[in-house]
């Protein structure tokens, strides 16, 4: 056989920098194969998607919208994959802190009449972060203590805090003066996050759409936990139990007060991704709110290979592709689906383009061969 | 007679690595019926030539002849078809299943319905013949490392194999295990070969302890950088000599132990720096490892553990560095180093114990002692981290961190071209290098090390066997665990036997000879310990 694998002695850095964008090259080559043969234009299509997505600023701002609670929610997920903690709960953790953010948005203005946006937008993120820790500081206790695997149990827990929020806006919560529409009733303008369109010191070039002050919330993040990896001595500690927690057991590195800060700090920033769409977007508890961001987290947390920077592109290009799918949905009639087509399509051109940063393959010389015939 | 036939034939074999050639036209022939012996330092391509036979790599070059035939090796399905059957140095065993359910992994045959009674009756009658008693319905993860590689012999016997192949099999046992390893190669080569192929079974050995190549070969070829030095009869050549092939230079055996030690007075010399009493703990399984062990280990000494695998070592270092619950006794530390007060520091954390300036060299490098996928400086601080210049409050400092790094790099010699590649890049001794450079650091003159020069070549033991010593000359205190008897006669002060979880006795090293030590490890009481 002239073709031979082998494992590289290191990763090389020109693969880890090629691979990804050859694997969504190839992704939407093979994407564009499907739409031909679903009877479309493959290059208009994309261009409708990335008209779509970028094409004017307020596709823009549509698409840094969609992106802010990926960015939280993958580097919600990225943190504790990071100590190989499998956190698949971040859905459940952004319900649970847009139900805590709602919380404080509908009843402290009720006890504090007339409060200021300063004092309200504040409690309600420090109540977003708070619903989503506390949400996975449970996963995170069996675990700790019970060795229960956290896979199953913050996968579960998400379906308890989805229904938890529905029953609140179909029920206690519901909004008398909303016509039956599901949801609460609206927050009080002190607890709307600003849009970037109405801050007047900022330069006009977000003069359009619903981009919001999360946005920046979402990039303070990504700087804070790629300081807390790469400065701290706590993140050092989770890369040493990520790679080899026996190591970090005799180093005296004490797992279980780790997977419980770990959990804290990743359910947290699931949390405030659920404060960021109350509070910027619906203004109010209602449907739609968990749509699935928590599980596209861990697509975004993976192409980024955990890198907290990498998870602000990703989560961008996710977005894109989410609202350009959205666009092409209205412009050119084609599904939704075809936005998912891709993501599944590009998940697994990178997943499997990964192996060729390990290993590589080699022609093995013919002339090798004959030489092994000849010496024989 | 004419010399028997021959069971393998390796002509020309080349293989080239990345960066390295790891063997290059290597000419090996094993006659059926011998032990032969493949001597070598490490990184003499021992290993990738045996991996070429049995079929987990393919040669660039050259051709490999069984029993007379060309042999087209593209698998190990390939080789174990021809009867080529490898023991590997790190066993290809399923912990959570039987010695049993192991033996048959990956045979074709049955087909369809497991009759496990029969299995275990002819994996008992296979033990039988050639004296590998292993409980057929026993788990992997209830075995000793011995039975483990009994194990593993046993299933390539299962497959009928002609030419086993063992990957330093001593490396792992003690005295006693590897003597019966050696009987058991001898009944093999005895065994008439399967599959109407003339002559006897062959046995080949990869190792760089001359002592074996002595002791169990018919003949050896010795391999150096990749490359046959020689091919000879063991029987007239001595251990001098087969060094000499090896290393391409005269090497100096034992490392030198200085008699006294200049800094240490002899009122230091009395103090004891950690001990353990009465110390009772269990096993992963739940059953008794340590059954009241009572030790000493003072200042400027060498205390070392002699003992099978298996009776209590393992569970007495992990009980003193707070890595395993002590149901009963005491472990007493004197923190502050030389100077401090005696102790109790039972099932303190371990964190609490790094902080008392405990080091702690675990058996098991990878595994254990770092994390490999992180680069060497972050191995390096990995006891130290917590402290000024490394951190200041929860914020690491860089640059002090590859300073540290860097000094110890150069203090300890290891060979690397940066601080910053992963750790795993780097071989055995470098490995052991990083753990010991870090240790000794971070501890306060108190160090317990588990087989320490397990796997490492002449000249990493000797680089370890003497930052040891130097240890004990500026007054540490040291618990060696080790397989190695001649190790622990070499450089040891005191000698302590285990068996089952209790101290058989301590002898002073100038005192003790291999056969009490042997009698002891095998459980005899010579000298009760008070």
């Amino acid at each position: 056989m002239p073709l031979t694998l082998e494992r590289r002695m290191e990763p090389s850095r020109t693969a880890n920098l090629l691979v990804p964008i050859l694997s969504i090259v190839l992704a939407l080559a093979a994407g564009g194969v499907l739409l031909w043969l679903a009877g479309v234009n493959p290059i208009e299509t994309y261009r409708a998607m990335l008209h779509g997505a970028f094409g004017s600023a307020y596709a823009i701002s549509e698409t840094l919208v969609r992106a802010t609670p990926l960015m939280l929610t993958g580097l919600a997920v990225s943190v504790a994959f990071r100590m190989l903690f499998w956190n698949i709960g971040a859905e459940g953790q952004l319900a649970m802190g847009a139900f805590a953010a709602s919380g404080v948005a509908l009843f402290l203005p009720k006890l504090m009449p007339g409060i200021s946006a300063w004092l309200l937008l504040p409690l309600m993120l420090v109540g977003g972060f708070l619903g989503g820790a506390l949400w996975a500081l449970i996963p995170a206790m069996l675990k700790a203590f019970l060795s229960v695997n956290e896979i199953i149990t913050t996968l579960m827990l998400n379906y308890v805090a989805i229904l938890w929020i529905q029953y609140l806006y179909y029920g206690p919560w519901k909004d008398p003066l909303g016509f039956g529409f599901p949801g609460t009733a609206p927050f009080v303008d002190a607890a709307w996050l600003p849009r970037l369109k109405d801050t007047a010191w900022l330069p006009q070039l977000f003069n359009t759409g619903r981009l919001h002050w999360g946005l920046a919330l979402a990039i303070v993040a990504a700087i804070v936990v790629w300081l807390i990896l790469d400065r701290t001595r706590w993140g050092y500690e989770i890369k040493i139990i990520g790679e080899n927690s026996r190591a970090a057991r005799y180093a005296g590195i004490s797992i279980v007060r780790n997977i419980l800060l770990v959990m804290i700090l990743s359910g947290g920033l699931a949390g405030l991704a659920g404060f960021v769409q109350v509070a910027g977007i619906s203004h109010r508890l209602q449907q739609g709110i968990a749509v699935g961001d928590g599980y596209t987290a861990i697509i975004i947390a993976w192409l980024a290979r955990l890198n907290p920077f990498g998870v602000l592109v990703v989560a961008l290009l996710m977005a894109a592709l989410f609202v350009g799918g959205d666009q092409i949905q209205i412009s050119m009639g084609l599904p939704a689906a075809v936005a998912g087509v891709l993501q599944g399509a590009i998940l697994f051109c990178v997943l499997g383009g990964n192996f060729f940063t390990l290993y590589r393959v080699r022609w093995t010389s013919r002339r090798a061969v004959a030489q092994t015939e000849v010496t024989g | 007679m004419t010399s028997p036939p021959l069971a393998v034939e390796m002509r020309g074999i080349t293989k080239v690595f990345p960066g390295v050639i790891a063997n290059e036209n290597v000419d090996l022939e094993v006659r059926a019926g011998e032990i032969h012996a493949l001597l070598g330092e490490n990184g003499a391509g021992k290993s990738t030539l045996m991996n070429i036979l049995a079929g987990l790599y393919r040669q660039d070059a050259g051709e490999i002849r069984l029993h007379g035939q060309l042999a087209q090796l593209h698998s190990p399905s390939d080789a174990i078809r021809l009867g080529v059957g490898m023991v590997h140095q790190h066993f290809k065993l399923v912990d959570s299943q039987t010695v049993a359910e192991n033996v048959i992994l990956g045979l074709k045959r049955p087909a369809f319905r497991l009759d496990m009674k029969r299995t275990a009756r002819e994996i008992e009658e296979l033990g039988a013949r050639y004296k590998l008693a292993v409980d057929p319905g026993a788990y992997i993860w209830q075995l000793g490392v011995g039975e483990q590689q009994r194990v593993e012999i046993l299933k390539t016997l299962y497959r009928n194999a002609d030419i086993l192949i063992l990957d330093e099999p001593t490396a792992v046992l003690t005295p006693q295990e590897s003597e019966e390893l050696g009987q058991t190669l001898r009944r093999m080569i005895q065994e008439p070969a399967t599959r109407g192929h003339a002559g006897n079974k062959a046995v080949i050995f990869i190792t760089h302890k001359l002592d074996e190549v002595v002791r169990f070969s018919d003949r050896v070829t010795v391999l150096r950088g990749g490359k046959v030095e020689a091919t000879i009869d063991t029987a007239g050549s001595s251990k001098a000599d087969l060094a000499r092939l090896m290393v391409g230079r005269t090497v100096v055996f034992q490392v030198e132990k200085p008699p006294f030690q200049p800094h240490v007075t002899p009122e230091q010399r009395q103090e004891v720096l950690f001990a353990v009493k009465d110390l009772h703990a269990l096993n992963d399984k739940g059953l008794p490892a340590l059954n009241g062990v009572s030790l000493e280990v003072h200042a400027g000494e060498i205390l070392g553990i002699a003992g099978v695998a298996g009776n209590g070592q393992r569970e007495l270092a992990q009980s003193i560095t707070g890595l395993r619950k002590v149901n009963k006794g005491q472990v007493l530390v004197r923190c502050g180093g030389i100077q401090g007060k005696l102790k109790e520091v039972t099932n303190h954390t371990p964190h609490q114990i790094i902080d008392d300036g405990l080091s702690y060299v675990p058996a098991n490098r990878l595994g254990t002692g770092l994390a490999g996928n992180l680069p060497i400086s972050a191995n390096l601080i990995l006891k130290d981290y917590r402290k000024e210049p490394l951190s200041h409050g929860p914020f690491l400092d860089r640059t002090s961190i590859g300073r540290f790094a860097e000094r110890l790099i150069g203090a300890f010699q290891i060979t690397t071209p940066s601080a910053e590649r992963p750790v795993r890049l780097l071989s055995g001794g470098n490995l052991q290098k990083v753990i010991l450079a870090r240790e000794i650091t971070a501890g306060k003159a108190m160090l317990v090390a588990v087989n320490p020069t397990r796997g490492l070549d002449v000249g990493a033991t000797e680089s370890v066997q003497r930052t040891l010593l130097e240890q004990r000359a500026q007054g540490a205190g040291v618990l060696l665990v080790s397989e190695d008897l001649d190790e622990l006669l070499a450089i040891c002060d005191r000698i302590a036997v285990m068996y089952e979880g209790r101290v058989m006795g301590v002898m002073p090293a100038q005192d003790a000879n291999r056969d009490e030590l042997g009698l002891m490890m095998a459980g005899e009481h010579i000298q009760p310990e008070a």
